[in-house]
């Protein structure tokens, strides 16, 4: 257990020396500049524009970041031969992968924390106070950690056994299509015989990201329900807990090139 | 063959059945969540309302968001409907946008048509909605007869105007392509308002023209709905003049078939037969079988959603 | 108990789009180290050498038979703690430096919190790397590189050290470093076993030796007993021009430099030679044995048709 906690950290450490924590700079400008342009047109709902806005953000960013170094997590190492030398060791290979989740997360998670800062500070320049509903917006936040896990999950998954580009298209696409994974329910009630059946199977498979997005009700100021949460924190841990297996089980049979 | 290692082949056992239970974890969870999100109070709001606004941010990926935003119109009825909801105050937006994104998505606005006039739980109780919707099909699409069609529909049946459904229908005649329904329409107006014929008609065409299926089912319940208010009229006359020549309103079918007023016991469309009351009224057995009637209801009922299948 | 034990392992690659083409990449294998020797396995590229170790490393999975080092089995972390390898070209974590990588590593490998520290600068002295150490690898030359992959093979005290072509890159002095740290590995009571296409270093520091070629085994022994094993020569100098006729026709390889020839003979052929000379009256300088390199048992067993299937020790 101790090796996966030092994967782990070596992970979150390459994240920091990759400079990927720059990208809070961008933010920062980004809803800074929003903030302010929002506060000068007094729209009436300012309030709403940067919540919406800085919630999206958030969750575009994090996106980006998670495919761009969840497909280097294992392509990167394998094609660049780094794994020789750590697998050599002993280390497992489903502890390489566990740890380099771990990683990945864990930086995710620092991410968001330093956006979250960023939100609410955008939010008191135009409000100039803070509503208890306000909380509320912890949760989405929440909300979108979930989603970096499953998307994280995703990436190492592909990671495992296709190269770095092949594996960002992936995890880009099935992130696209799990963001309209409802629509694909709909489609699914609208369409007959097998391919009802397909698209059925599809809507499951796929990670339901749109069931995950509290974005819109938050911003309404709407409380979200404790069974809510629990649930869909349930899905999120259960549907990265299966793509992590995936990855384990065939990075364990991988032939190291 | 492959030889793998004991340890190696644990990981494996382990991984694989982890995996598979997951799997089945994730789906169950996932219905579960269904579940809470639709009994929860969660007032449904879109995440933007503005279909300018959408239109500018879809990147020029008009067609797919549209055919989405259709679906969700589409499901978003369906699904409040079978809940017999008492409002439907994402249907006008929803229409909206869609069409905002692809004018010239014709079905949207027949369902507008359809289903934003008639008050709520059977539509959205929204007619100045349609009528805007539909002038503004019209506007994006001035050649197709269909969108006149349904304008003139609209005034007829749900607004009862007919001066306005008439004009409609003239303007319809002048798309090329025509259907040639719509002069006769256009004459129908001038002269057979407010007859059932025409309501028939126009119903008819509906369901002949739409290729949505709420529509359709739409328009033969209201089909049905005509034939029992057709038929419970005729009846209402036979019983009137049995009353007057007997003096006394008849007390079962079977007297008026010994009176030779009546071939044998009438049969509503679904072919149960109707009810003479004590007070010589005729009233359907089932009245819930059709919502849409007129005539053969027993006093003070209220008539539930239609049961779309 | 042998420190390596090989027993037919196989690799063969499916390849082809429809994975219809096999392609073996080791016939069955089979060999055996024993412990504190220097073993070196020697092939031209693609003959299978790193295949063979990554087989023995765990990187990739057999196609069938097994190997067993220091007893244990190959996906044993107990024994995967008590040995170290060094891969071809190797790449590290480049955004790491010297000092934080051999940390990583020791901590992968189980060293001992309280030991590393001072395991870490004791490697790095002795890799000669002390003042690169707090420098980015990624900023390291080739030949740090190399000696800071030697330093993360060695750094846990590792009972067995896996080298795949240690010299390769490297300039004159720092190859007479890596030998030198072989040897002392080897003086420790450590096994070596690396792999090489460079023959004079396997010669001068090997024990026993191996050659693969096209993923087969084609000989194994005692460098002393292989290099004897290949017919003997003799070089034999003398004043002269040109080179007598006879001798040519002996099949002997003649150099001449100004007033001096030099030829080499076969040994069995060593009386004719001088046979010829004496006839021509030509004065011999010297007649010397010439010691039969590694170099020709190599080629020999390179272009020699494939040997049965047999173990050898």
């Amino acid at each position: 257990m101790n090796r996966v906690t030092n994967i782990a950290a070596n992970t979150f450490r390459e994240a920091v020396r990759d400079r990927v924590l720059y990208n809070l700079i961008a933010f920062a400008l980004l809803l800074s500049g929003a903030a302010i342009l929002v506060g000068q047109i007094s729209i009436a709902i300012e309030r709403l524009v940067v919540v919406n806005l800085g919630l999206t953000a958030v969750s575009l960013f994090g996106v980006v970041i998670a495919i761009f170094i969840g497909i280097g997590l294992v392509s990167k190492e394998m094609e660049k031969r780094t794994l020789y030398t750590v697998l050599s060791r002993p280390v497992r290979r489903w502890e390489f992968i566990v740890g380099k989740f771990f990683g990945l997360t864990g930086t995710l998670v620092v991410n968001t924390f330093c956006m979250a800062i960023g939100v609410f500070a955008a939010l008191f320049y135009v409000a100039h106070k803070f509503q208890s509903s306000d909380g509320w917006i912890l949760v989405a936040l929440f909300f979108i950690v979930l989603q970096f896990l499953i998307l994280c999950s995703l990436a190492l998954l592909f990671s495992s056994f296709s190269s770095p580009l092949l594996s960002a298209v992936f995890t880009f696409s099935l992130f696209v299509i799990g963001s309209f994974a409802e629509d694909l329910r709909g489609f699914a009630g609208m369409s007959h015989g097998l391919m009802r059946w397909l698209a059925t199977a599809a809507a499951y498979l796929v990670p339901n990201f749109s069931r995950l997005n509290v974005i819109a009700q938050v911003a309404h100021e709407q409380p979200i329900p404790a069974r809510l949460i629990a649930y869909s924190t349930a899905y999120a841990l259960t549907y990265s807990a299966m793509a992590i297996c995936g990855a384990v089980l065939i990075f364990e049979r991988r032939n190291l090139k | 063959m492959t030889m793998t290692m004991t340890g190696s082949r644990k990981v494996t056992a382990v991984a694989s059945l982890l995996l598979l239970l997951s799997l089945g974890g994730s789906i169950l969870l996932l219905q579960r969540l269904d579940q809470i999100r639709t009994r929860a109070t969660l007032e449904e709001v879109l995440y933007f309302n503005s279909p300018k606004w959408i239109k500018r941010l879809s990147l020029g990926y008009d067609g797919l968001l549209a055919d989405i935003y259709w679906t969700r119109a589409v499901q978003y009825f369906g699904i409040r409907h079978a809940m017999r909801a008492t409002d439907y105050n994402l249907l006008a937006p929803l229409l909206e946008i869609t069409t905002a994104l692809d004018p010239k998505l014709t079905v949207a606005y027949e369902f507008g048509a359809n289903f934003l006039g008639s008050k709520p739980p059977l539509g959205a109780g929204q007619p100045e909605k349609a009528i805007a919707l539909l002038e503004g099909g019209i506007r994006n699409n001035p050649d197709d007869w269909k969108l006149y069609y349904n304008l003139g529909f609209f005034y007829y049946i749900d607004l009862k105007d007919y001066g306005h459904a008439a004009e409609a229908f003239e303007r319809g005649t002048k798309a090329p392509k025509a259907h040639p329904f719509l002069r006769v329409m256009a004459a129908q107006m001038a002269q057979h308002t407010g007859e059932i014929q025409t309501a028939r008609m126009l119903w008819q065409a509906t369901y002949a023209t739409t290729k949505e299926d709420l529509i359709k089912q739409n328009a033969i319940a209201h089909l049905r709905a005509l034939d029992v208010d057709e038929g419970v009229a005729e009846l209402e006359k036979i019983v009137a003049a049995y009353t007057e020549k007997t003096g006394r309103p008849p007390s079962s079918f079977n007297q008026l078939i010994g009176a030779g007023m009546l071939r044998g016991v009438p049969l509503d469309p679904d072919r149960k037969p109707y009810k003479l009351t004590a007070d010589g009224r005729i009233e359907l057995r089932n009245p819930e079988d059709f919502p849409f009637a007129e005539k053969g209801l027993p006093p003070g009922y209220k008539p539930g959603p239609p049961k779309f299948h | 108990m042998s420190a390596i034990e090989i027993l037919g392992l196989e690799k063969t690659y499916s390849v082809g789009f429809w994975r219809k083409r096999p392609k073996c990449a080791l016939r069955p294998l089979n060999l055996a180290v024993e412990n504190g020797e220097i073993f070196g396995f020697l092939g031209p590229n693609g003959a299978g050498k790193t295949t063979t170790l990554k087989l023995l490393m765990g990187l990739v999975l057999p196609t069938s038979g097994s190997a067993r080092i220091l007893g244990m089995e190959l996906d044993d972390p107990r024994m995967k703690a008590q040995i170290g390898f060094l891969p071809e070209q190797p790449y590290f974590y480049d955004y790491l430096t010297a000092r934080e990588l051999l940390k990583y590593y020791g901590q992968l490998s189980g060293v001992e919190a309280s030991q590393l520290a001072g395991k870490v600068e004791e490697t790095l002295e002795r890799v000669s790397l002390r003042d690169a150490a707090d420098i980015q690898l990624r900023k390291f030359s080739k030949g740090m590189l190399q000696r800071a992959g030697i330093a993360q093979a060695i750094l846990h005290d590792p009972k067995v050290v896996f080298l795949d072509e240690p010299m390769s890159g490297l300039d004159p002095v720092g190859r007479r470093e890596v030998r030198d740290l072989i040897e002392e590995l080897k003086r420790q009571g450590k096994t070596v076993f690396f792999s090489t296409h460079i023959l004079s270093d396997a010669e001068a520091l090997c024990d026993r030796v191996a050659v693969i070629h096209q993923g087969e085994l084609r000989g194994v022994g005692h460098v002393a007993e292989l290099t004897s094993s290949v017919a003997g020569k003799v070089e034999l100098i003398w004043n002269g021009r040109a080179v007598p006729a006879g001798l040519t026709g002996l099949g002997a390889e003649c150099h001449v430099i100004g007033e001096t020839i030099r030829a080499v003979v076969l040994e069995a052929q060593q009386e004719a030679a001088l046979e010829i000379l004496r006839r021509e009256r030509l004065r011999l300088i010297s007649l010397t044995p010439v010691r039969t390199s590694l170099e020709e048992y190599y080629l020999q067993k390179v272009s020699e048709e494939a040997m049965p299937a047999v173990g050898a020790r």
